[in-house]
């Protein structure tokens, strides 16, 4: 049942710091998260870590495990071999505050660059209508917990810091599809994701999709659809004669661009 | 919407500051809401809306909190699947689920402006389930009469902070993030009316002082306190010890929720919610024998609504009309303590919980559309795949009835400019919440706090409470006595964690899901030990970012409200909801009238503890509850 | 050069990444056979002979519109004139399809230019600016190429038909070599149809499916394709590769076709 497990812990703040190696009791059905608290509570009582519900549905816990993004809620012991040493560090993408947490109000200063949802009004009893098949894309990319595992691994914004101000990162993009998607929205935000989110950075090498611990296909259903309906809007000359000559689906009627 | 105090970010407040030990910030706000769940969110949103500067300030990252745990939905009578629902009948469900202690005006008003907060959410980007007709859909809960709950899938909760979070967003109120709130201040000179609150960011340890008339508290409940809870750590009855420090009273809190779903296997997620609407859904309780046990739990209160055969119950998913509701769907505290005893005499399962089966009476594809969270949740953390087996559950804490008294028109407590809303805030729900009211009771009372206090705030002008110089420097001085213990006492004392975790231990062992007269009072006397060991706990390092002299500050909450929970239940010699007497097992006519309220005594080290009469409800509301209307319930008399 | 994960704000830790794993194992291989794919296709391209033996003609050369051999070119000769392989006039579609394709760029991107090798990799170059910038805003255009690639496919579908036939062009006939096209045909529909610019203007740009049933139920079958998209990359780059090989090797003599009837 319970064994003794190594780790390499990350102990340090801005201005330095190094893995420090703790060795704690852990036992059967437990995750990496568990350990840690438990070297918290008997070995150091100030190592700081950012948790939340232990659930994995708040996307508090982020950090890289043996070097993988990864929520330490969700990253079970029996994944790894008991006699191998586990290496925990903070997210490498965002300025780190203290041991396993970061500063992560680059995703809070992304989130207010984006217009919100403008609805029209209600209809006249007062509700709304729209159907089960045209919210249920939207709906995959609401399951976002914001863990920020897509912005901590995006290379974009990991392997260049000069990028962050042009870049809004795969979260940002789900966002976006998100409301391009909406039934209802009455903005057409297309040549704002080009432009000022940066889709145009990204490069398609799906790591976002990769870590995503909701499993949100983000690449395949936000992303490159979002990419191509910012052809539809800024590169197809075919789409842009049909526009001319009134050779168009109707689907995008009503929005105005922001 | 750089901060004129300084120029930390003003939505994270992220900002490293060069000199993190010493120096205060201060801020002037008209409202600061406490708290960033569903409640605060609200609050905030109905603040700004109402023209107050606000703020809202929060120990996590903001949408983080743990409204996020939400699974089921939000009750509201919209009336989208059953024309027939209306706020009557859904109030009617309210109080008889609260077994009709709650306060009548609070479960009025929920009923009554629930449709239209849900309503809101959706303006703001909220994508619902849809029913055929495109309306949002609305799904069976246990307690309600009607499938009521808007819902997502089964991560309703999620939906509806994110939803608040980005209407927030838009609208540019400030957050201040990882930033606890240890005192709300009072202008003991101006009627001991609230002059602003204080705290400290949790990632410097430096202190902030918010200068405001008008503070909300929104902190949620005190699961932590429970060694076996749903609960996040936050869940340290932050806003109920505030408050009763300040000299608010909390009332009901002897009621504390088990759900009676909790994962109960492995270890290290015991007490993880498994959301009602698997049972909801068609999943049924099973013991050890394969039994469908709930059939022998059915009390009198509930007999003319619950289906006695499988049959019934059984066809009552499909034919809601001429069949009665499965027991399966009682409200939680009849299911907690039915799954408590079918352990208990030793019918359990291998991991001492029970089985709730739904991959024997669902397709996997339905399972995995309704229940997605649930099939992930499972499968990641317990390797259990729940459309070919079984789960195992067991009760565990989830929601305190109880909390601040507060006026149920404006949310606001005994201490003026001091409000309350959500889980922390008291009497909407009585004795026993149903299913998907709390996230309905956030939203209408978050809307009313916020409104109620920014009226209050505008209607002083410029003559505004003044934070007293002492206070400041006592508030200092106490949030770092951890650290100041550790220097004098050389034995050095214990460390937080330690002490927490025997408290969590105590609490579930004699103040859990069955009580009883010796038990409470034993429990009384180890939380004046855990007081006692508390005051010498020692903190290690220093105040940056440091878990261990947080959770020493939490520890005082949870002590207080600890003691304010066993103190209540030790007096109410009855059973009813929430708070099960093995002493006293049937509910009493006398108990039936009063609420129990608790203040801080005199010197602020213990509890005091008195009764108070139910608030006496309108003739014309008491006739839902008449034999003659609706269904004749046996015990009706108990709401008189 | 102190950015990217060596920043002075990131978390001070030397090693650019702490994966444990065979993470250059996937872009390695990518690596290998794209390159091994480029280096063959480009010699066969330019070699201009050996891509005919009847009834079969190689999917690199099909349709042949320049000075083609006897009996392979079924659309006419309009480029006659062109004094390079025949090749070279058509491949130019399905290489940009692929170039521009939505896969195929993780794969290259990750495998020759290292951005990044892997997920949580450090890449090695300081600068990236993505695709905001030419050449590589060019990568907008994949549907174009999408448009070409289905022309293509349906002359390759033509291609298989014919190859029910024998060397006589008798009709009713069938050999190995049939049967290898076939299978490659069926590759190259799955990764043609399965294509993410496909998805899109079949229904993807859609906001409304409930007002477009029809396109919703295309968008729905498309979209179960396009989770395979990368595999059918693959197989269909082995199979046109392996047909081509095939008919070389009949061509050139080296192997006897097998007959199946």
């Amino acid at each position: 049942m319970g064994y003794q497990l190594k780790m390499r812990v990350w102990r340090g703040d801005e201005s330095g710091g190094d893995l420090g190696d703790y060795t704690v009791e852990v036992s059967e059905g437990e995750v990496v998260l568990d350990a840690l608290h438990r070297v918290q509570a008997t070995q150091a009582g100030d190592l700081a870590i950012r948790w939340n519900c232990k659930a994995g549905k708040c996307g508090s816990c982020s950090a890289e495990i043996n070097g993988r993004p990864r929520l330490l809620c969700m990253s079970r012991l029996s994944d790894f071999e008991e006699d191998e040493t586990i290496t925990v560090t903070p997210l490498r993408t965002f300025p780190v505050i203290r041991d396993l947490v970061t500063d992560v109000s680059f995703n809070y200063e992304k989130a207010r660059e984006l217009p919100s949802f403008a609805p029209p009004p209600r209809d006249a009893d007062n509700k709304r209508r729209m159907a089960q098949v045209d919210v249920e894309r939207g709906q995959e990319f609401r399951k976002c917990i914001e863990c920020f595992l897509c912005q901590n691994v995006c290379h974009v914004v990991r392997d260049h810091e000069e990028n962050k101000p042009a870049f809004s990162g795969p979260r940002f993009f789900l966002r976006y599809a998100e409301l391009d998607m909406h039934p209802l929205d009455t903005h057409d935000r297309r040549e704002l994701a080009q432009g000022a989110a940066g889709l145009g950075m990204c490069n398609i090498t799906k790591c976002c999709t990769e870590v995503c611990p909701e499993g949100i296909k983000i690449t395949d259903n936000a992303i490159i659809p979002m990419k191509e309906r910012v052809v539809d809007r800024k590169y197809d000359p075919l789409v842009w004669l049909g526009n001319k000559i009134g050779l168009r689906t109707k689907d995008n009627d009503g929005r105005t661009e922001v | 919407m750089t901060n004129p105090v300084n120029d930390r970010h003003p939505m994270t407040g992220n900002e490293m500051s060069g000199d993190a030990a010493g120096g205060m910030e201060r801020h002037r706000y008209d409202v600061v809401v406490v708290g960033a769940g569903g409640a605060g969110l609200r609050a905030a949103i109905a603040a700004h809306d109402a023209g107050a500067r606000t703020a809202i300030v929060c120990k996590s990252l903001l949408g983080k909190a743990h409204t996020v745990m939400a699974e089921g939905g939000i009750a509201a009578a919209m009336g989208n699947r059953w024309p027939e629902d209306n706020w009557e009948v859904h109030f009617r469900d309210t109080m008889r689920g609260g077994k009709m202690l709650n306060n009548w005006r609070m479960a009025q008003l929920h009923a009554q402006e629930a449709p239209e907060r849900v309503m809101e959410l959706e303006d703001w980007g909220a994508l619902f389930d849809r029913t055929d007709d495109g309306l949002i859909s609305q799904r069976d809960f246990g307690g309600h009469k009607y499938a009521r709950l808007a819902h997502v899938g089964d991560r309703t909760g999620l939906e509806m902070i994110r939803t608040l979070q980005q209407r927030a967003v838009s609208l540019g109120i400030d957050v201040f993030m990882e930033c606890t709130v240890t005192d709300v201040m009072l202008d003991q000179g101006d009627g001991g009316k609230v002059s602003g609150a204080f705290g400290y960011w949790r990632e410097t340890g430096r202190f902030v002082l918010f200068e405001t008339p008008s503070v909300i508290l929104a902190t949620g409940g005190i699961g932590k306190s429970f060694k076996v809870t749903s609960n996040s750590w936050e869940y340290t009855g932050d806003g109920h010890a505030l408050a009763m420090r300040a000299g608010a009273s909390l009332i009901n809190m002897e009621f504390v929720q088990f759900h009676p779903t909790g994962m109960v296997w492995p270890p290290s997620v015991k007490g993880l919610l498994v959301t009602e609407s698997v049972r909801g859904d068609g999943g049924v309780l099973k013991n050890a024998e394969g039994q469908r046990f709930m059939f022998d739990y059915i009390p009198e209160y509930f007999k003319s609504e619950t289906a006695d055969t499988v049959e019934e119950a059984d066809a009552w998913y499909d034919d809601k009309k001429s069949n009665r509701r499965p027991p399966e769907l009682l409200p939680r505290d009849e299911v907690a303590r039915a799954i408590n005893s079918e352990i208990k005499a030793g019918r359990g399962t291998p991991h001492g919980g029970i089985y709730l089966d739904i991959a024997s009476r669902r397709s996997p594809e339905f399972i995995r559309k309704r229940l997605p969270s649930m099939y992930h949740q499972f499968k990641e953390l317990a390797d259990v795949d729940i459309t070919a087996e079984p789960m195992e559950i067991g009760p565990t804490c989830h929601y305190v009835m109880g909390g601040v008294e507060v006026d149920a028109d404006t949310q606001q407590s005994a201490v003026t400019g001091l409000y309350a809303v959500g889980e922390c805030s008291g009497g909407m729900h009585g004795s026993n919440r149903l299913g998907g009211n709390s996230l309905g009771d956030l939203l209408v009372f978050g809307k009313r706090a916020g409104e109620a206090a920014t009226a209050y705030t505008a209607s002083l002008g410029e003559d505004r409470p003044k934070v007293d110089e002492a206070d400041v420097k006592a508030a200092e001085r106490s949030a770092l006595a951890p650290f100041e213990v550790s220097d004098s006492l050389a034995q050095g004392g214990e460390n937080p964690y330690t002490i927490q975790s025997d408290l969590q231990q105590s609490m579930n062992d004699l103040v859990g899901i069955i009580r009883t007269a010796p038990e409470l009072e034993r429990s009384l006397s180890e939380i004046e030990a855990f007081k006692v060991r508390a005051a010498s706990m020692k903190v290690e390092g220093h105040r940056q970012y440091n878990p261990g002299w947080h959770l020493a500050l939490d520890l005082r909450n949870m002590l207080v409200v600890s003691e304010a929970i066993a103190k209540a239940a030790l007096a109410r010699e009855e059973s009813r909801g929430g708070h099960t007497r093995d002493d006293f097992p049937g509910p009493s006519e006398e108990w039936a009238t009063k609420n129990l309220v608790v203040d801080l005594n005199a010197d602020g080290t213990g509890i005091d503890l008195h009764e108070k009469p139910l608030p006496e409800m309108p003739d014309e509301l008491k006739k839902y509850f008449e034999p003659a209307a609706a269904e004749p319930p046996a015990e009706s008399k108990e709401g008189k | 050069m102190t950015t990217g994960v060596h920043g002075p704000t990131r978390a001070a830790i030397d090693e650019k990444t702490l994966r444990q794993d065979r993470w250059w194992l996937p872009p390695l291989t990518t690596f290998v056979v794209f390159s091994a794919f480029v280096v063959y296709a480009t010699v066969r391209a330019f070699m201009g002979s050996d891509y005919y033996a009847s009834p079969y003609l190689s999917p690199f050369y099909s349709p042949c519109l320049g000075d083609c051999v006897e009996g392979a070119s079924d659309f006419g000769q309009p480029f006659r004139a062109w004094p390079l392989s025949a090749a070279l006039l058509i491949l130019i579609f399905p290489l940009g399809f692929r170039m521009t394709c939505y896969y195929y760029r993780k794969a290259y991107y990750r495998a020759f230019w290292l951005s990044p090798p892997a997920c949580a990799v450090a890449e090695p170059k300081t600068k990236y600016t993505g695709e905001t910038r030419f050449p590589l805003l060019i990568q907008n255009v994949h549907r174009y190429f999408w448009y070409a690639a289905v022309l293509v496919g349906l002359v390759l579908s033509f291609d298989v038909v014919l190859a029910f036939r024998n060397e006589e062009h008798e009709w009713g006939h069938m050999g190995l070599g049939t049967l290898l096209m076939l299978i490659n045909v069926v590759f190259i529909w799955l990764y043609t149809l399965s294509c993410h610019s496909c998805r899109h203007t079949v229904g993807g740009r859609l906001r409304h499916y409930s007002k477009h049933p029809v396109r919703y139920k295309l968008w729905t079958w498309v979209s179960r394709l396009n989770t395979d998209h990368g595999r059918y990359a693959w197989y269909s780059l082995f199979s046109v590769a392996l047909v081509d090989l095939y008919i070389f090797l009949i061509a050139n003599g080296t192997i006897e076709d097998v007959r199946f009837f």
